[in-house]
């Protein structure tokens, strides 16, 4: 390889035993700052936040809808990104991520339609409106969908890996253009736009709650994804040592590890 | 050149054609389902012409791409079981050129007997007169779009068996911009606005696939050859 | 060179290793002492490949689907004799749906007769051809040889060709590096 530079530290990254090792270590401290963030903020915004003038207490459904949508987005980035990488590098690893940030990615998405729906109905009094966020969210869900179907379509898992990283590399470059086409689609036919999420006229007692809950959302994202890395990383390893050595622990007893 | 043979754009396009004239009978089916399920829409709806009129142009849309997502499929199944697409793999030239070949060709025998067809199709329902030319030029390219994006779908699923419906779904998503665009530009022109304006849009999303998709087209070919 | 080995084997992965189709996950290929990574248009054109399919469109006529495949300087005369060496004297006009299996590898073996490529990389080409056939393609492939070109063949069979080189290919086993 190159000029000198030592890339150990970056094809270490990419060995599942250390990054299983490495989470392993971290794990408790991630469970405690992702539950503390999580009750604080929903406690905050669900019970103690500033009622909405205009939409009394159902409003408060922003506290779960806004920061899911965020991350249901970021994910697919993270899933394209841990495709690319795997393309690229030609890292395991990275292709367990992105495997495992896919079904996460797809449940918040749908996770925040639901929301959006719960948000719709005594708001608008409809479950549905075909409003652009809502719109974008549903496309988004099936772009997530798609790479889903491709990783397990194929009899050669890494095949499957290699077309789902690609999907997803064409689903990134798509986003924007989908973004921008149905805001664009919608203001066409709905010039009296009544945005789902208007942020700026809100008052800093509200939107203080709101960035607690992006934050313990991002966490809970980077746990959830984590878990599922380790699970994805113990399948697909269990033929070597470790993985066996590990399994033998837990058999004969949570003994000092 | 001791092995050169016809295996850059123009010799895949031409080979394409030929084949597809020499299966006449399958390449016209895109077109004949346009047909069919235009009348289908009446028939569920309402046979008013104030009630088709305002659905036409979305109707139109909406039909020619079921018909270009229903044709791409065997874009590449029948070079992926006879062998000729090991032999475009490796063959010295880039491999977009090919498949850019290919994808014209596709293009030539689907999309552009949708947009020569749309007419009848518009009159059929009731589409207004000022609506007929933004929907050819609209159609014209974004058929396009939709063949050049569709091949990507096509390359990523040609060696599954099933693989006609999960096709639909990864490509579906991608279309959907090309029919906003579409549909408005039609709309547009029937309004009496300016329908140069999304027009210019399509034309741009076709300037870009023609750029990209042939490059993730040849990269899943690639992937899917090497089992 | 001709490979060996048991079905299975590996004999298909090396040749299309060969051709590039598939890359390695270690190691690399040389061609005249470059690694063919750097040179891979050039290589490429010396290449000639028969896969395990033929490679056939069954819509097209045999003499169509060998003119497709050959050089574009090829004379028409010369695919017309290239299909009646092969025993499809008769049958270039016939579409390839009415011919069968044997008929498809024997259009295909045709190319050896009308390309100009250095190196063949053949994948059992004795399948389904007659002892009449098998003749005349060793007969082929010692006078390819004579001219100063390279053969990597895979089959079972005993080869009746001066100066055949002969390498095993054993499963999960790196073989390779010549």
């Amino acid at each position: 390889m190159g000029s000198g530079r030592d890339w150990t530290w970056f094809h270490r990254l990419g060995s599942p035993r250390w990054f299983y090792e490495t989470t392993g270590r971290w794990l408790p401290l991630l469970w405690a700052v992702t539950l503390a963030l999580l009750v604080v903020g929903l406690v905050w915004g669900l019970l103690y936040a500033p009622q909405d003038a205009k939409q009394g207490n159902s409003f408060r459904i922003i506290y779960l809808h806004v920061p899911v949508s965020f991350l249901a987005l970021a994910g697919y980035y993270i899933m394209a990104i841990a495709g690319a990488v795997g393309l690229i590098w030609k890292m395991k690893l990275s292709y367990m991520v992105m495997k495992s940030a896919a079904p996460l990615g797809a449940a918040l998405t749908f996770l925040a339609l639901f929301t959006g729906a719960v948000w719709g109905k005594p708001t608008w009094g409809t479950y549905w409106v075909w409003d652009a966020r809502i719109t974008s969210m549903l496309i988004l869900l099936f772009l997530y969908l798609g790479v889903l179907a491709l990783q397990y379509a194929f009899h050669s898992q890494d095949t499957g890996n290699k077309a789902s990283a690609m999907l997803a590399l064409v689903g990134t470059v798509n986003i924007p253009i989908i973004y921008k086409s149905v805001d664009w689609w919608y203001t066409l036919h709905q010039p009296a736009t009544i945005k789902l999420t208007s942020a700026p006229s809100m008052h800093p007692d509200m939107f203080k709650p709101l960035l607690v809950m992006i934050l313990a959302m991002y966490c809970f994202y980077a746990l959830v994804l984590i878990l599922n890395t380790r699970v994805e990383i113990l399948q697909r390893e269990r033929k070597t040592g470790w993985v066996r050595d590990l399994a033998r622990q837990a058999d004969t007893g949570p003994d000092n590890q | 050149m001791s092995n050169a043979h016809n295996a850059g754009f123009t010799g895949y396009l031409q080979r394409d054609l030929l084949l597809a004239y020499r299966r006449h009978g399958e390449a016209a089916s895109p077109l004949i389902f346009f047909l069919l399920v235009a009348t289908l829409v009446p028939l569920g709806v309402s046979p008013e012409a104030g009630r088709l009129e305002p659905l036409a142009p979305g109707i139109i849309w909406v039909m020619a791409l079921l018909a270009t997502l229903l044709s791409t499929e065997g874009l590449f199944a029948s070079d992926y079981q006879d062998g000729s697409l090991e032999q475009m793999i490796i063959a010295p030239q880039l491999l977009a050129m090919p498949v850019l070949g290919k994808v014209t060709a596709h293009w030539l025998v689907t999309g552009l007997p949708l947009t020569l067809v749309s007419p009848i199709i518009g009159i059929m329902l009731s589409l207004p007169s000022d609506g007929f030319i933004p929907m050819m030029a609209s159609l014209a390219l974004g058929t396009g779009c939709l063949s050049l994006v569709g091949a990507v779908g096509a390359a990523l699923t040609v060696s599954l068996r099933k693989g006609g419906l999960l096709l639909s779904l990864l490509v579906v998503p991608l279309y959907m911009p090309v029919i906003i665009f579409g549909s408005a530009t039609v709309q547009a022109g029937i309004d009496g606005l300016n329908w140069f304006a999304p027009l210019a849009i399509l034309g741009a999303m076709l300037a870009t696939a023609v750029a990209l998709c042939p490059l993730a087209i040849a990269g899943a070919l690639r992937l899917v050859s090497s089992n | 060179m001709q490979i060996e080995g048991a079905n299975g084997s590996g004999k298909t992965t090396l040749l299309r290793l060969l051709t590039r189709a598939l890359e390695a996950s270690s190691g690399s290929v040389f061609y005249a002492g470059v690694d063919i990574d750097q040179c891979l248009y050039d290589y490429r054109e010396q290449i000639l490949y028969l896969g395990h399919q033929p490679g056939v469109k069954l819509n097209l006529s045999a003499e169509e689907n060998l003119r497709w495949m050959s050089p574009a300087s090829t004379a028409p005369e010369a695919i017309v004799s290239a299909l009646a060496d092969l025993g499809l004297r008769g049958y270039e006009d016939v579409p390839c749906y009415s011919l069968s299996a044997g008929q498809h590898r024997r259009v295909a073996l045709a190319r050896l007769l009308t390309s100009r490529a250095q190196i063949w990389l053949l994948d059992e080409p004795f399948t389904a051809i007659d002892k009449q056939g098998v003749a005349f393609l060793e007969q082929c492939m010692q006078q390819h040889l004579n001219q100063g070109g390279a053969i990597l063949v895979s089959t079972h069979q005993d080869l009746a060709i001066t100066g055949v080189r002969k390498i095993r290919v054993e499963p999960a086993d790196d073989a390779g590096g010549f």
